[in-house]
């Protein structure tokens, strides 16, 4: 059962010992079957939040309702951030990232095989922990953590948190870190060191380019919650007092720390949807991307701004009037090079022959669900906008329509548009439309009405409210929402499940797409690509192998 | 194509500088605002530091010997270098053991006040970071006393010599903040 092979494809050598079985999943070191370990952890995860999720909001359906104890709720959405950001978004992005990245540039493997495998398990194991916190419960030691997924001192701090849900939620948190930074620096290295022959920066695939840039942000900043972690963690378990205001420290310290990674972060989980959504709507309006220079280069103007924003996040602290200035022009500017990008995929659009298949429903909702997002992330960064509206449902409709309405909606454009060289087999466009629209209607149910539920005086993170005129109405409508969203789900996942056992046999190219990963089989050999690498001589090649009377090279050429 | 082994250890390296940057702004923080008790001036020892660091550096420069050695291919003082480097940065961390002995017995510990929370675990996170970096020169030495020096390759060599040169770099700083800057301020 233990066959060794070595294989040496694309400038890579190493010896992989080939399993069988399940060992097969979990000794791998293979970039696809990590980058499937990656999606499944992914999916799992992001059940279980939503199942949090669905608790709240039946929570909220009534005014002053009992169906949540107010300890329970704090836990409940402590949990549900944390998972999303950590342990759905993040690894749903790693993974998509580790299974494209080398087949795009025609790579036998990421630079670091066994590290990306650790990177897998660390983050799995860690999000194992987290949800560990919850067996603390039955210890009567208080459960899971109950702080908020920024965990701002000192309530985060043993004399205000006592049981040991904060630790389980640091520790959960380092382990998953390492997790995320081992993919960084594997995904970067991979792409630096590993384009097949041709494929210089100047022709990588738009998501490579995303992803570049956000394993970059992934090592600049991960280090810097672990950082935080460790001072905190210092705080509750050796009776240091970084954070404790108490004995002298600065809980302000904690939070700059926190949204120093905290706002990068946010980018962290948004690039490579910008990346997804810049292959899928090319293909599907039969058109090269417009503008190629300035979606990579906004992309990178993007991650260098997003490190001097994060206090943007702390208006109402009272940071002073030239900090507040500064951090208000700041956040506002980052919506230059973001409304560029938008600019990019709408004139892709002008003038296409579009496509709509489910993966471009997906990413023409990412389009309008996105600016929704955007627009309201730039009312907030004006102060005075910020100090009306801080933590009241302003906020959680704002950074859903971001990371919900923005990164879910381009995943699940790239999930159509990939899950055919993943597994061979197309996803039913009969349940795709489905998904689609239940997940359109659901979303801006659950969601548009929190805008001003907010503007309403409604806070966040409360675990009941008294029957205000309104309120009411406009939680169950959220409620349905929700459910609406949670039924979508299900439709995908049933959509998975038949597709996968009876779907449509894929073929190499389905779309008739351009980038290298549809070169190779559905799904690809465990050496990527044994019949060699296509040749690149530009940013299409398939294109160019399919149309040698009119390459990209010959057209640019006409253009001059 | 740039070697695989020198980018995955620079991108380490950033990712490190990173997490250093964070506990030192933390220290400064804490040493800008107004204290009570034990601080950098009253419990710190820097002419006797200042020696250990000099260990330190200098095993910047015999690291670099290994490495020149290891191109030249002569093993033995590949072997040689390799060891005064293990034996210099060995001398650091007695040192550090021996600062935090005197500042223990004398009652200052992690939780004592700012300064002892911020120093403890700035500096500490450091020691560990040299500790790593020995187990990584024992590696490489290991290898070399038992004849298997042609298995090491020359990016190999060449990023825990990186790795090295940065855990001297980040003390550099610390150094200079920690023990120099209560001189001249």
């Amino acid at each position: 059962m233990k066959d060794v092979v070595i294989s040496d494809a694309g400038g890579l050598s190493f010896e992989q010992e080939a399993h069988e079985g399940w060992l097969s999943w979990v000794a791998s070191v293979d970039h696809k079957q990590i980058g499937i370990l990656y999606l499944w952890s992914s999916t799992i995860f992001f059940l279980l939040a939503g199942i949090l999720a669905l608790l709240m909001r039946i929570q909220l359906a009534l005014p002053e309702n009992h169906f949540l104890s107010p300890t329970l709720y704090n836990q409940i959405f402590t949990m549900h951030g944390t998972t999303m950001i950590f342990l759905v978004v993040v690894p749903a992005l790693i993974g998509f990232a580790n299974y494209l990245v080398p087949l795009m540039i025609g790579a036998r493997d990421v630079t670091f095989p066994r590290l990306n495998a650790l990177g897998f398990w660390a983050q799995a194991f860690g999000g194992v922990m987290l949800y560990f916190s919850f067996a603390t419960a039955g210890l009567n030691l208080g459960g899971a953590p109950a702080v908020g997924w920024f965990a701002y001192a000192p309530l985060s701090e043993a004399a205000y948190s006592y049981g040991p849900g904060v630790d389980y939620w640091i520790i959960g948190l380092l382990g998953i870190g390492v997790g995320t930074l081992t993919a960084g620096i594997n995904l970067v290295a991979t792409i630096i060191c590993l384009r097949t022959k041709g494929m210089s920066f100047g022709r990588l695939p738009l998501f490579v380019w995303m992803t570049l840039v956000t394993g970059f942000l992934i090592v600049l900043v991960i280090p810097v919650l672990n950082a935080g972690l460790v001072m905190l963690l210092c705080d509750r378990m050796l009776n240091a007092s970084f954070f404790k205001p108490s004995s002298g420290g600065s809980a302000l310290l904690w939070q700059h720390v926190f949204w120093t990674f905290g706002h990068p972060e946010v980018y962290i989980m948004v690039l490579p949807a910008f990346g997804m959504i810049s292959e899928v709507v090319p293909v599907f309006s039969g058109k090269p991307i417009y503008g190629y220079e300035f979606v990579a280069a906004s992309g990178v103007a993007i991650a260098f701004m997003s490190l001097a924003v994060w206090a943007h996040h702390m208006f109402a602290v009272g940071l002073g009037h030239p900090a507040d200035l500064f951090f208000a022009i700041s956040s506002m500017a980052i919506a230059v090079p973001t409304g560029v990008k938008i600019f990019n995929w709408t004139a892709t659009l002008y003038h296409g022959r579009l496509r709509f298949t489910t993966s471009m429903l997906f990413a023409l909702g990412f389009l309008v669900m996105f600016t929704i997002g955007g627009l309201s992330g730039i009312a907030f960064a004006a102060v005075p906008i910020d100090w009306q509206l801080t933590d009241s449902y302003f906020v959680v409709a704002h950074f859903h329509y971001v990371l919900f309405g923005g990164t879910a909606f381009g995943v699940f454009a790239g999930v159509y548009y990939w899950f055919p060289k993943i597994t061979g087999r197309m996803l039913s466009e009969r349940y795709g439309r489905l998904h689609f629209w239940l997940t359109f209607i659901g979303f801006n149910l659950t969601f548009m009405i929190q805008h001003v539920l907010g503007m309403y005086g409604m806070p966040r993170r409360v675990f009941t409210y008294p029957p205000l005129p309104g309120w009411e109405t406009m939680n169950m409508i959220s409620t349905i929402g929700a459910f609406v969203l949670a039924f979508s789900v299900l439709v995908f996942l049933v959509n998975v499940m038949v597709s996968l056992q009876s779907g449509e046999v894929a073929g190499d190219n389905p779309w008739n797409a351009w980038t290298l990963e549809w070169a190779t089989s559905s799904p690809p050999p465990a050496d990527n690509f044994p019949k060699g690498v296509p040749p690149v001589h530009g940013r299409r090649p398939l294109w160019d192998l399919a149309h040698p009377d009119r390459t990209d090279e010959m057209l640019m050429r006409l253009a001059e | 194509m740039p070697d695989k082994n020198k980018v995955g250890v620079g991108l380490f390296i950033l990712s490190e500088a990173a997490f250093f940057g964070i506990l030192v702004i933390s220290y400064i923080y804490f040493y800008l605002l107004p204290s009570h008790g034990p601080d950098a001036a009253s419990s710190l020892n820097p002419a006797r530091t200042l020696v250990f660091s000099i260990c330190l550096f200098l095993s910047s420069a015999t690291i670099h010997m290994a490495g020149r050695s290891f191109r030249l291919e002569r093993p033995s003082a590949v072997r040689i270098w390799l060891a005064l480097t293990m034996l210099l940065g060995g001398v650091f961390i007695a040192g550090q053991a021996f600062e935090y002995q005197g500042m223990l017995e004398r009652g200052i510990s992690l939780s004592t006040n700012l300064f002892a929370t911020s120093f403890f675990t700035l500096t500490g996170f450091h020691g560990l970071h040299v500790l790593v970096g020995l187990c990584a020169l024992g590696t490489l030495l290991g290898v070399s006393i038992s004849g298997r020096i042609s298995k090491i390759t020359s990016s190999g060599f060449e990023a825990v010599s990186m790795y090295w040169h940065f855990v001297d770099a980040v003390w550099v700083v610390i150094f200079s903040v920690v023990y120099l800057w209560p001189l001249v301020g």
